[in-house]
């Protein structure tokens, strides 16, 4: 009796270790079914169609990596990320000032209603996108704006928000709108774990608020920051609803391939050209994860001296 | 906030990326299975006892339509057949239902038995072959209840009938009489004098142009080819088409807009806009270039304006010979795949052309008729409305619709033509650039693209 538990407890022991390794597949299996699904057959689908040429007149036919030739020499692709890349340069610095500096402001505890203030700059981020630029839309408006109407009033020069030259900063205001408060919080948060010993050691060292900012806050700030930043190109470059919707109201500025997603869905629903819409999208793709792993490698190189 | 965690929202959301891209493309990917045969089977009569057998089996069809409100007339054809239940869906309006119709077809499930189709997309569905010819149906014997020139444009090159038309657009002219009048202004007849008078309105009120051509408006601007005698797009068989978007025609249109564009004397501002809506309301337009459907809009987008605006035929380019051409209109087709093909297309053949719900269309839903009958008749054309200050408005467009030529024909790949103008020749109205230039454009990129869908391209 004595000597039974003995070579049961390690049978246990094995049956509990099996039933784990058994239980851990088990577990990933509903996330790797919907991502198999959902992100990769798409992926590979789309990878498959890029290959291909559709004609209305002849049907489909394989065409091996013509599409990614054209793509390569096409001036309206090539624009469209051009665009989007100097909007990540103008737009992102912008938007990540303002988030950093409002972010700071909080957090000195010196800002009056604080709260209302916090609340007042994330509201953006809780309108969705469309209806924020359809309400910008509105104010940018060249005749009946109130932008335009004010101006007129005081005689003062009309604004061209609609214009070809301020098309882009139209946008970016738009954006930044949208997301400074989203990236508020986001640095909020991280200066928010920063432990209270490290200011009371500054103060004792006879740090002043600029210095503690400079020399504690920022540093801390820095992965929130990397992050930040990654999101945002990613977002740059799927620049879409805004331009997508400034098209009613600007339809001679913003043309089919103002950005390289606009491009894209243009040729799918317009042109009806959905293999190569595949092919656009593909290496757009490409574009963003090269980017993006460029920008991740540059930042932790810098980070582990 | 480790450093691992951060390589994860990239692959996540690159894969978003693709993914999302991917799956516009997904939903219009069996294109592989598109027929490209030739479509012109014989047309079988069906024999009035099958027709009466199918309409007394109970059945469902759907009915694709952004018409408001249709469900009045469609009541009218379900007391007739009690059998037929029909299910209206509104699966928005214009290109947004045409995006899911096409993705429905070439899924090969979904699409609707009967779907709204605006006149000048009737090609760009049957190149796909995916519209029904209702000659089998008996809906020859209806040709002689439409106007003409819309017959046309539901008829195929070989006889087929490939829509019962529902509403039309001939087009005319909205003006102001109260700015007329205080400035002195004729209604003008020809386009030489509707040109003097926006040089000769503008230089007395700068706030006031005569019209606004919308430089986001090919539909509106191929009408006005239409009057001009312009014949833009033929086709020769099934894939052979002639381009002649830059023909003399076409250039006389683009050389009168482009001049007072750059004249700064005429606006180009997008239409349907809130600051266009807002220009109609502060008088800052004192024309509207529009089609029959347009008094009945402006009546409810212009309130502020009431009893100020009258109508008028188009300005014309040879007042001997009056002319107009059509913007807008819908039809009721039959899709290719319906299981209930004698259903809906008695439904469609109904729906526009039985007096009752014709005349319910025009009273209930403003549209402009599309049938004789309803045009001649003084219910319709007698009517007063105050907005026009008594003005027998209808009366005026169901005499221009007599005017409209009948051989004008659309492309079978409208969107990408519509598409192409706005970035060329409404580009150029907007940038007050060369209209001609922009007209040579237009037609580069409408051949390059046919040629690249595999079409033989006549013409320069």
């Amino acid at each position: 009796m004595t000597t039974l538990p003995a070579p049961a407890a390690p049978a246990g022991r094995r049956s509990a270790r099996s039933r784990q390794s058994a239980a851990g597949p088990l577990f990933v299996a509903p996330f790797m079914l919907l991502f198999v699904l959902l992100f990769l057959a798409p992926l590979g689908y789309a990878a498959y169609l890029s290959l291909f040429q559709h004609k209305l007149i002849g049907g489909t036919s394989f065409v091996g990596l013509d599409n990614y030739t054209k793509a390569l020499q096409d001036p309206q692709f090539l624009h469209g990320v051009l665009r989007v890349v100097l909007f990540f340069l103008i737009q992102v610095p912008v938007m990540l000032l303002l988030a950093l500096l409002f972010a700071l402001a909080l957090d000195s505890g010196l800002l009056r209603l604080a709260k209302v203030v916090r609340l007042g700059i994330f509201v953006p981020y809780a309108v969705p996108s469309i209806v924020a630029t359809l309400m910008w839309g509105y104010l940018y408006g060249p005749d009946f704006g109130p932008f335009a109407q004010f101006s007129r009033h005081f005689q003062l020069p009309q604004p061209h928000f609609l214009s070809s030259s301020w098309m882009l900063g139209s946008l970016a205001n738009i954006v930044t709108w949208e997301f400074v408060g989203y990236n508020m919080i986001i640095l909020y948060a991280a200066l928010r774990t920063i432990p209270g010993d490290l200011y009371e050691a500054a103060s004792v060292d006879g740090a002043g608020a600029w210095r503690t900012a400079w020399s504690i806050k920022l540093p801390a700030l820095r992965p929130a920051l990397t992050m930040c930043l990654l999101f945002s190109i990613i977002g740059s470059f799927q620049l879409f609803n805004e331009p997508k919707l400034l098209q009613a109201i600007a339809p001679s500025v913003i043309d089919s391939g103002y950005t390289a997603t606009l491009y894209g869905y243009s040729l799918a629903f317009t042109g009806q050209q959905v293999n190569y819409a595949a092919t656009v999208s593909f290496l757009l793709g490409l574009v963003i994860v090269i980017v993006s792993y460029t920008f991740l490698l540059t930042a932790n190189r810098r980070r582990t001296p | 906030m480790s450093r691992s965690s951060f390589p994860s929202p990239v692959s996540r959301r690159s894969f978003l990326a693709a993914a999302g891209a991917v799956s516009l493309g997904a939903a219009l990917a069996a294109c592989g299975s598109g027929t490209s045969s030739g479509s012109s089977s014989a047309a079988k009569t069906v024999s009035q006892s099958d027709i009466d057998k199918a309409m007394a089996t109970p059945t469902t069809i759907t009915f694709w339509t952004w018409a408001p409100n249709i469900q009045d007339e469609v009541a009218l054809f379900q007391k007739k057949y009690p059998a037929i239940k029909v299910n209206v869906v509104n699966a928005g309006q214009g290109a947004a239902q045409y995006t899911k119709l096409r993705t429905a077809l070439q899924a090969g499930t979904g699409a609707p038995d009967v779907c709204q189709i605006e006149y000048q997309y009737i090609p760009t569905f049957t190149i796909t072959d995916s519209l029904v010819d209702l000659r089998p149906y008996g809906a020859s014997a209806l040709q002689g209840k439409f106007v003409d020139w819309v017959w046309g444009q539901v008829s195929g090159a070989n006889g087929e009938v490939w829509a019962i038309p529902q509403d039309t657009g001939p087009m005319g002219l909205l003006y102001r009489k109260d700015i007329f009048d205080q400035h002195g202004i004729q209604v003008p007849t020809t386009w030489d004098e509707f040109a003097t008078a926006a040089r000769k309105l503008h230089a007395a009120d700068p706030n006031v142009y005569l019209t606004n051509m919308a430089a986001n408006e090919p539909a509106g601007w191929q009408g006005l080819m239409w009057q001009a005698g312009a014949y833009p797009y033929v086709m020769a068989g099934k894939s052979s088409i002639a381009v002649n978007t830059d023909d003399a025609a076409s250039q006389k249109v683009a050389a009168y807009w482009g001049a007072l564009a750059k004249a700064g004397v005429i606006s180009t501002d997008p239409d349907f806009t809130d600051d266009w809506y807002a220009g109609f309301n502060k008088g800052k337009y004192a024309t509207w270039i529009t089609a029959a459907w347009g008094p009945a809009f402006l009546s409810g987008s212009a309130a502020a304006t009431t009893g100020k605006w009258r109508a008028a035929p188009l300005p014309q380019w040879d007042p001997a010979k009056p002319s107009s051409g059509n913007w807008g209109g819908s039809t009721s087709a039959v899709i290719k795949g319906t299981g209930h093909a004698i259903a809906a297309a008695m439904f469609a053949q109904f729906l526009n052309s039985d007096p009752q719900s014709a005349a319910m269309l025009a009273s209930k839903q403003s549209f402009f008729p599309a049938t004789k009958a309803l045009l001649a008749d003084p219910a319709f054309a007698g009517q007063t409305p105050a907005f026009y200050g008594g003005q027998k408005v209808n009366q005026v467009f169901a005499d221009i619709s007599g005017t409209v030529d009948p051989k004008f024909d659309w492309p079978p790949f409208l969107d990408q033509v519509v598409t192409d103008w706005t970035e060329t020749v409404g580009k150029s109205l907007a940038d007050r650039t060369d209209s001609v230039a922009a007209l040579a454009q237009w037609q580069s990129r409408i051949t390059t693209y046919a040629k690249g869908q595999g079409f033989t391209v006549q013409g320069s």
